[in-house]
C-alpha cells in the first residue's frame, strides 16, 4: 500500500467530511433519547419503534414504493426503446431533434417539468393520485435510462445483431435474444437509477400529487416544516440504510462478475 | 480412372448459383461496387481479394442480405434475392468478429439457428453434436465464448455458420485475427471442411496468401471493379495487368517498349544503351507500344559467370541480399540504375553460399520466363 502524502490526506479528508457530516449527525440524533432534535438526551431507539405505529408515514412510504417500482419500471422501457432507435435507427428524418429532445428533460427545471404535467393532467382531466405522479416520473427518468442505455448500444458490437439475424431471427428476436440479455446490466442500472431517482423526487410529485396520495419526500418536507422530529431523522437514517446496502451490493456483484470474466479470459489464453 | 477436373466457370452448360448482374452499389456519392458482373459455382471455394476499400466486403453484406444493390440485381439458384431479407436467405455467415453471443455457452450459439426453425429438439442435438465433432469443440461444448482461446472461437464461429447447412457460407476475413502459425494450419482445416461439408464458401481477405492456399477461384478487386477472375495459378503465373501481378506476390516490372520480331515474338527495348530483351506473349502488341514486363524473382536465375545459352541476361551487382530460411532474395542493381530481384532456393548451407554483397553477377531468364502487360 503506497502512504498517501500529507496534501492527499488532507484533501481526502475535507472531500469526505465535506460529504458525510451532515448524515453522520443525522444518524447520530436518529438514535437520540430526547425529544428536541438538537439536544442529546441518550441513547435510544424508540424513535423508530414510533415510526413504525405511524400510519400516515407507513401510508407515504407504500405510495413511494408503488410510484417507484412503476414509473422506473415504464421508464426503463420506453427509455430503451428510445435508445435503441436513437443509435440503431440510422439516419432518419429528424434523428438530430430527437435525439436533442429526449435529453431535454434533463436540463429543464423541474418546477417547470412538474408544472407542464399539472396543467396537462388538469387539461385532461386526470384526477390527481398514484397514477398522476407515475406518469410524471415516467417522463423525466426515461432520459435517464435512454442515456445510460444508448452509451451502452454505442459500444454494441453490430455484428452481433447481424449474426442474429443471419441465423433466421426476426429484428424483434434479435432484441430479444441476442441484444437485450447482453445490455441488460445497463438497461437494470437504468432502471436503477429512474427508482432512485423517482423515491426521492420532492418537486415533480409535490406538483402531481393529489390528496389522496402523498410520497415520503412530500411527507417529510411538510413534517419538517412544523419543526424537525426525531422520528424523521429515524425514517431518514432507514432510507440512507437502504440506498447504502443497495449501493454496495451492485458494486460488488460487478466487481466479482469482472473478476470471475478476467481469470476465465487469462485461463482461455493459457490452455 | 482419371478423377474429373473440378472448373465448371470452364463448362458454358453449367449454372451460377450466384450470378451478379451488372450489381452497383453506392453509398452517397462514393460508389463501393461498381457494374459488376459475376458467376460463381457451387462448391466452389471463392476468394474476393484486394486492398481495404475495394469493395470486397460490401459485396458480401450484399450475399448476405445487410446491403442491397443500388443498381442491377443478384440471383441466388437463378432467384432474385434482393426482396429476401437476410433471415430468410439459405446463406450463412461468419463474422470476421467472430460475433459470438456472449451469454451463450458454445453448444447453444451453435444451436441457435438451428432453434430458429423449430425442429425437434432431438434434431437439433444430433446437428450441434455433428458440428462440434467437426470442428473438434466437444470438450468446450458447455464453455462460454469468453473461456475459450481465439482459435476456439473462431471454429466455434465457423460452426455455427455451418449448423444450418447454408447453400452458400460467406467467410469475411475469417482468419485475420488469428497468428500466421494458427492461420495456416487452419486454412487447410477451412479446405477440409468445405470439401467434406460441399457447401460453397465465398471468402474476403486482403491476405494473398490466404486466398492462394484455400481457393479454387481468386477474383482480385480494386476500386469497386473486378480486375481479374481465374484461377490461383493463372493470377499467379498469368496476370491480366501490372496491378493484379504487384499485389499477388514479389515482381519485377520492367517498363519497355514492344517491337515484334516473329510470330509471338517481341524485343523489348527498357533502357538507353541496353540490349533489348527477347520475350514471347500471348498477348499481342504493335509496333512501338508501351508494355510491362512483369518477371516473377524466382524466375529469374543468378549465375558468376554469363550464361551460354540464355534468351536474356543482365549483368548487374549484388546490393542486398534478404535472407528468409528457405530462400534467398538477390537485390541486383544494373549498370543502368534498375534493381531486379532475384530468388534461389537455399539447398546449401549459408556459409557456402555463391554470392554476397558487391559480388558482380549474371541474371538470366527464359523468353517465356515473364509476363508482357500493356497496363
Amino acid at each position: 500500500m503506497n502512504r498517501l502524502s500529507w496534501f492527499n490526506t488532507v484533501s481526502l479528508t475535507l472531500g469526505f467530511a465535506f460529504l458525510y457530516i451532515p448524515m453522520v449527525i443525522l444518524i447520530i440524533f436518529s438514535f437520540n433519547e430526547s425529544k428536541l432534535v438538537t439536544v442529546w438526551g441518550g441513547f435510544s431507539a424508540k424513535w423508530y419503534g414510533e415510526l413504525l405505529q405511524n400510519e400516515s408515514f407507513l401510508q407515504a412510504a407504500w405510495v413511494t414504493l408503488k410510484v417507484a417500482v412503476l414509473s422506473s419500471t415504464l421508464a426503463t422501457v420506453l427509455g430503451t426503446m428510445a435508445a435503441y432507435v436513437l443509435v440503431r435507427g440510422g439516419r432518419f428524418l429528424g434523428r438530430t431533434l430527437f435525439s436533442g429532445m429526449i435529453y431535454a428533460p434533463l436540463v429543464m427545471p423541474e418546477v417547470i417539468t412538474g408544472l407542464s404535467l399539472l396543467l396537462l393532467f388538469i387539461g385532461i382531466g386526470l384526477d390527481r393520485g398514484v397514477m398522476t405522479i407515475v406518469l410524471a416520473h415516467t417522463t423525466f427518468a426515461m432520459c435517464y435510462v435512454s442515456v445510460v442505455v444508448s452509451s451502452r448500444l454505442i459500444t454494441f458490437d453490430r455484428s452481433l445483431e447481424e449474426a442474429a439475424l443471419d441465423l433466421g431471427c426476426s429484428q424483434a428476436e434479435a432484441f430479444r435474444l441476442v441484444t437485450l440479455p447482453i445490455i441488460a446490466p445497463a438497461v437494470i442500472s437504468g432502471w436503477l437509477l429512474a427508482f432512485t431517482l423517482s423515491l426521492d423526487d420532492l418537486v415533480i410529485a409535490s406538483f402531481t400529487a393529489g390528496p389522496s396520495a402523498t410520497t415520503l419526500p412530500i411527507k417529510i418536507f411538510s413534517a419538517v416544516r412544523l419543526g424537525v422530529s426525531p422520528e424523521i431523522n429515524a425514517l431518514s437514517t432507514i432510507m440512507i440504510g437502504i440506498v447504502t446496502v443497495g449501493v454496495v451490493t451492485a458494486s460488488l456483484v460487478t466487481k466479482r462478475q469482472m473478476v470471475r470474466q478476467r481469470r476465465d479470459e487469462q485461463n482461455a489464453e493459457r490452455s | 480412372m482419371t478423377i474429373p477436373v473440378f472448373e465448371p466457370w470452364n463448362d458454358p452448360e453449367a449454372k451460377p448459383l450466384i450470378q451478379f448482374q451488372n450489381v452497383t452499389k453506392r453509398f452517397g456519392e462514393f460508389t463501393a461496387i461498381d457494374d459488376l458482373t459475376l458467376g460463381i459455382y457451387e462448391r466452389e471455394f471463392f476468394a474476393l481479394l484486394g486492398p481495404s476499400g475495394c469493395g470486397k466486403t460490401t459485396m458480401m453484406r450484399m450475399l448476405a442480405g445487410f446491403e442491397t444493390p443500388t443498381d442491377g440485381k443478384i440471383y441466388l439458384s437463378g432467384q432474385d434475392i434482393a426482396p429476401v431479407p437476410p433471415n430468410k436467405r439459405l446463406v450463412n455467415m461468419m463474422f470476421q468478429s467472430y460475433a459470438l453471443f456472449p451469454h451463450l455457452s458454445i453448444w447453444d450459439n451453435i444451436a441457435f439457428g438451428l432453434k430458429r426453425e423449430n425442429k425437434p429438439k432431438h434434431d437439433i442435438e444430433e446437428r450441434v453434436q455433428e458440428m462440434l465433432r467437426l470442428t473438434r469443440l466437444e470438450k468446450f461444448a458447455r464453455r462460454k465464448p469468453h473461456q475459450i482461446s481465439g482459435g476456439q472461437r473462431q471454429r466455434v464461429a465457423l460452426a455455427r455458420s455451418l449448423a444450418k447447412a447454408p447453400k452458400l457460407l460467406l467467410l469475411d476475413e475469417p482468419l485475420g485475427a488469428l497468428d500466421k502459425k494458427l492461420r495456416q494450419d487452419t486454412q487447410f482445416e477451412l479446405m477440409d471442411i468445405q470439401e467434406k461439408t460441399g457447401t460453397t464458401f465465398v471468402i474476403v481477405t486482403h491476405d494473398q496468401e490466404e486466398a492462394m492456399t484455400v481457393a479454387s477461384r481468386v477474383a482480385v478487386m480494386d476500386n469497386g471493379k473486378l480486375v481479374q477472375v481465374a484461377t490461383p495459378d493463372r493470377i499467379y503465373e498469368n496476370p491480366n495487368s501490372v496491378y493484379v501481378a504487384d499485389f499477388i506476390g514479389d515482381v519485377n516490372i520492367i517498363e519497355g517498349t514492344a517491337k515484334p520480331t516473329g510470330p509471338d515474338q517481341y524485343d523489348i527495348t527498357w533502357k538507353e544503351g541496353a540490349e533489348p530483351l527477347n520475350v514471347k506473349s500471348q498477348n499481342s502488341f504493335s509496333d512501338g507500344q508501351t508494355c510491362h514486363l512483369a518477371i516473377r524473382p524466382e524466375k529469374v536465375t543468378i549465375s558468376a559467370d554469363k550464361p551460354a545459352d540464355a534468351d536474356n541476361a543482365v549483368q548487374g551487382r549484388v546490393l542486398d541480399i534478404a535472407y528468409l530460411g528457405n530462400i534467398s532474395t538477390y537485390h541486383v542493381e544494373l549498370p543502368t540504375g534498375a534493381v531486379i530481384k532475384a530468388q534461389t532456393a537455399n539447398t546449401r548451407r549459408i556459409a557456402r553460399r555463391a554470392f554476397t554483397w558487391e559480388d558482380p553477377v549474371w541474371l538470366s531468364w527464359t523468353a517465356t520466363a515473364g509476363v508482357l502487360l500493356a497496363e
